[in-house]
């Protein structure tokens, strides 16, 4: 009973990472239609950014707020000005390939650039264990899930309670309903670039100490956090929340209970059931065919 | 003379794609014999989606069934021309069947749904060891006999490859010229009013996706039969995104864009060797200018320029026009 | 003679909107009828409904007197009914001679044989004939996207006859089009109204519009929707001495 809890909650931290990053992906394609194949990418440079803050003396906290402000002009205003805006009235197609191609140059670039190796990250949180219910519980474990959980609570909270977040979410629903009603609609999609791009940062904060930095620590990232929308829910970001949490606490189930081979396949499983039952996602809602 | 120019290029084409080969190097000849596998899978994903309109991001799953039907039935010892034949009719099948989802399911919801079904058929070569010999996969995989020649020589096989891409190739032209040909152009321009006006939408659409489905079958057999060993890594999602991407890349809907599109995918890289350990970066970096500057593919470029012709003289026109209307009188 | 479409009181509501509110007409071999109302009056709703986008809550339709009551667009399409829709139409990346063929080419032969037959299912010539009826012969190999807006709405009204339907629907053929090409129009539909198809039959017509000097000038008959339910039914004249319409339209 008590490893079961430690897996579980081991389990919702993980998880929580992959909704952070599968929140801003549902976002991206929530309010411009971009699929950014990019996205596990989009959280090892941040990673490596921060390292290189924090080579040059910067603490820990600063090189994150510093990595931000980077990341939200590059990965948020650039990737929006660079290549979703000139590719998204081609249809899904050419964003699709683009983004994979980024994904391959950032990925290879960073190998070569900088090298294969893995960098060893500090944490937000101590080493220390404490025991809870007769489980042990890693202060690590339950500080990254409350950060995560905060993030995406807030950024839930964030798109229905405040006025931009609201306009946000009529840009996402139905654009030129947007227009008509004087929404920036440009702006608003800039907005949720930023975000994704902040999210992405947070993420990699939170998940580097753990699986160190390394140029493709965003390919599995990336993916998983990819099955984990769409097994929430790909037009619904509290969907993500909850794929990414049933991902992360399936994997660790499945790691101890089956076998360590079986984790990386969880996803994937999941995956495969949810598209065969409900393809819209565990929280989605059905897409009808426009006449 | 414009007319003649595709003639003229084919013909050039055809020249080199019959005397380089024997001037290469083995490495070369098997490189050659590489790309016109893919060139055949490419075809097939071409008229699903670029034809069709569909979204397909699991094509590498019916790649990886020809080459795994043709691997065991060897292994098993029947010949390789009856493996051939059942793994197209699997993949017809399967096609067919991964074609239903389509009916139900919109767009990108289409893309998840090939993709999952990408990921199932891995996992099935990944565990079943019985069958596929899991991650250990299939080796020594014998090339086959042709009317008695043997096809072991990597020149050899190169020209038999080719052959089979000639052939297929003529078919689908056949296939794209004929009333099937338009009926999926209006599947993919406008489903709704490709329905209204008698289209059976619904039949298209399994078909895109059973015929593309045939082809990577074939496309995979000569895969198994050219590499000699088969293990799931190449039928993974990586290389649906592959595919998609030479789809994508050499444009989609224009008959050539597959041999485009795959000579991207397989030889830009190779000629990118000179890069080292850069040379994927670069790749990856050439395959986003490439959507930047063409996002219809590389095949668009004779259209766009006509475009931009025809809107030359259409606003010359307005402006002749203009001109002439203020100076008379009113 | 039995009309060509009767629909009899047909019903449509989305949720507690009443959109088809108890719809009954007749249309009659080779006629024009017109219908028009105010926005929202449901006229699109109703013809939605008659043909197949979308499935009717109660009622009926009769083609030639057979029941077509809830039958998909493919089916009606197959039984001779065409339609043009609000938004244009077109196949945007064929030729606008390869949007006139695939609106036919369906009709011949079977699926399988399709396959084997020649690119342009025989139907080049009706194509060629209609290209040149809308005066669309310099455009005719282009991609139907690249046309201006004017030439598009003439393929996609041109595509609406190539199967030589008995009964096509028209909505909003005027809609965006330049007033001065109107009158063009206006000659165009009565052409192909006067036209005998192989069998010896004249299509009949029904033209949704705003366009009112369109409608009494073209049409045989009109009918007046508002609100989701008829309001009159009759001849251009009656209907512009109609008090009920001059209100319905001008409000109280």
């Amino acid at each position: 009973m008590s490893n079961l809890l430690d897996l579980l909650l081991a389990g919702l931290a993980t998880g929580a990472i992959y909704a952070i990053v599968a929140v801003g992906f549902t976002l991206l394609w929530q309010t411009s239609q971009t699929i950014n194949f990019a996205q596990g990418e989009f959280v090892m440079l941040p990673a490596f950014m921060m390292l290189g803050f924090m080579t040059m003396g910067a603490p820990l906290l600063l090189a994150f707020a510093g990595t931000c402000v980077v990341a939200v002009v590059v990965l948020g205003w650039g990737f929006k000005r660079g290549l979703a805006d000139p590719l998204l009235r081609f249809g899904m197609m050419p964003i699709v390939v683009a983004t994979l191609g980024l994904s391959i140059a950032i990925r290879n670039g960073m190998r070569a650039g900088i090298s294969a190796q893995a960098y060893p990250f500090p944490s937000l949180f101590t080493d220390r264990l404490f025991s809870v219910a007769g489980a042990t519980v890693s202060w690590a474990d339950v500080g990254t899930l409350l950060c995560a959980l905060a993030l995406v609570l807030g950024t839930q909270a964030f798109l229905s309670r405040t006025v931009t977040g609201r306009a946000m979410q009529a840009v996402a629903q139905n654009t030129e309903s947007a227009t008509v009603l004087g929404i920036d609609v440009p702006r608003m999609v800039f907005y949720t670039f930023a975000i994704n791009a902040v999210l992405a940062c947070a993420a990699a904060l939170l998940v580097t100490p753990v699986y160190l930095a390394k140029f493709d620590m965003g390919e599995s990232l990336g993916m998983k956090a990819f099955f984990a929308a769409i097994i929430g829910g790909f037009n619904n970001s509290r969907g993500a929340l909850l794929g990414g949490l049933i991902v992360g606490v399936a994997e660790n189930l499945a790691a101890a209970y089956v076998s360590a081979a079986y984790k990386d396949a969880v996803a994937l499983v999941l995956f495969m059931l949810v598209i065969l039952f409900k393809p819209q996602g565990l929280l989605g809602k059905k897409e009808e065919r426009k006449v | 003379m414009m007319k003649r120019l595709p003639l003229v290029g084919l013909a050039v084409a055809l020249a080199v794609l019959l005397g380089v080969p024997p001037l290469l190097k083995s490495y070369g000849v098997y490189l050659f014999s590489y790309w016109l596998v893919f060139v055949i899978a490419t075809m097939g994903l071409n008229l699903t989606v670029g034809y069709a309109g569909q979204k397909s991001l699991g094509h590498a799953a019916f790649f990886g069934i020809g080459a795994y039907t043709v691997a065991i039935l060897m292994k098993a010892g029947f010949s390789f021309w009856l493996g051939l034949p059942v793994a197209m009719l699997g993949c017809f099948v399967i096609g067919l069947a991964l074609g239903f989802p389509a009916l139900r399911v919109q767009s990108i919801y289409l893309a998840f749904a090939t993709l999952g079904f990408n990921v199932a058929v891995w996992l099935v070569m990944r565990n079943e060891e019985w069958l596929t010999g899991g991650t250990f996969g299939i080796n020594n995989i014998a090339r086959p006999k042709l009317f008695g020649v043997s096809l072991d020589g990597a020149l050899a096989y190169y020209y038999f490859v080719l052959a089979v891409t000639m052939v297929l190739g003529a078919l689908l032209w056949g296939l794209v010229r004929s009333p099937w040909g338009k009926a999926f152009k209006a599947l993919r321009d406008n489903p709704i009013r490709a329905e209204s006006l008698g289209v059976d939408v619904q039949a298209y659409t399994l078909l895109a996706f059973a015929i593309g489905a045939v082809y990577a079958g074939v496309a995979g057999a000569l895969f198994a039969s050219l590499v000699q060993f088969i293990e799931p890594a190449p039928f993974a999602v990586g290389t649906s995104f592959m595919m998609y991407l030479m789809v994508v890349v050499g444009g989609p809907g224009y008959f050539f864009g597959p041999v485009l599109g795959a000579a991207v995918g397989v030889l830009l890289p190779e000629w990118l060797r000179f890069a080292q350990a850069w040379y994927l970066f670069v790749f990856g970096i050439a395959v986003v200018l490439l959507m930047l500057w063409l996002p219809d593919g590389l095949l668009s470029i004779p259209d766009r320029l006509r475009a931009r012709r025809q809107a030359r003289a259409a606003s010359a026109l307005r402006a002749a026009r203009a001109s002439a209307a203020s100076e008379s009188p009113t | 003679m039995t009309p060509v479409l009767q629909v009899t009181d047909l019903k449509k509501s989305y949720g507690a909107i009443q959109a088809v509110a108890g719809v009954s007409f007749e249309v009659l071999p080779g006629e024009i009828y017109g219908v028009i109302g105010p926005n929202g009056s449901g006229k699109t709703s109703m013809f939605n409904s008659v043909l197949g986008q979308i499935r009717p809550d109660s009622g009926s339709v009769a083609l030639d007197g057979q029941d077509i009551t809830g039958l998909s667009p493919l089916a009606l399409n197959r039984l001779g009914v065409g339609r043009t829709f609000q938004t244009l139409q077109v196949f945007a990346r064929m030729s606008v001679r390869d949007n006139l063929i695939v609106a036919a080419q369906e009709h011949t032969r079977d699926l399988v044989r399709r396959m084997f037959a020649p690119p342009d299912s025989g139907l080049g010539a009706k194509a060629d004939e209609l290209i040149e009826l809308f005066r669309l012969g310099a455009v005719a190999d282009l991609p139907a996207g690249s046309l201006s807006y004017g030439q598009q709405k003439l393929v996609d009204i041109a595509m609406a006859f190539m199967s030589d339907p008995v009964l096509v629907l028209l909505d909003e053929p005027c809609a965006g089009v330049n007033p001065s090409l109107v009158g063009g129009l206006s000659t165009l539909l009565r052409q192909l109204n006067a036209r005998r198809s192989a069998s010896g039959r004249r299509g009949s017509f029904v033209v949704i519009e705003h366009n009112m000097d369109f409608v009494m000038d073209l049409c045989h008959r009109v009918m007046v929707m508002v609100e989701g339910a008829v309001l009159a039914i009759g001849t251009p004249a009656e209907i512009r001495a109609d008090a009920r319409v001059l209100d319905a339209y001008l409000g109280s």
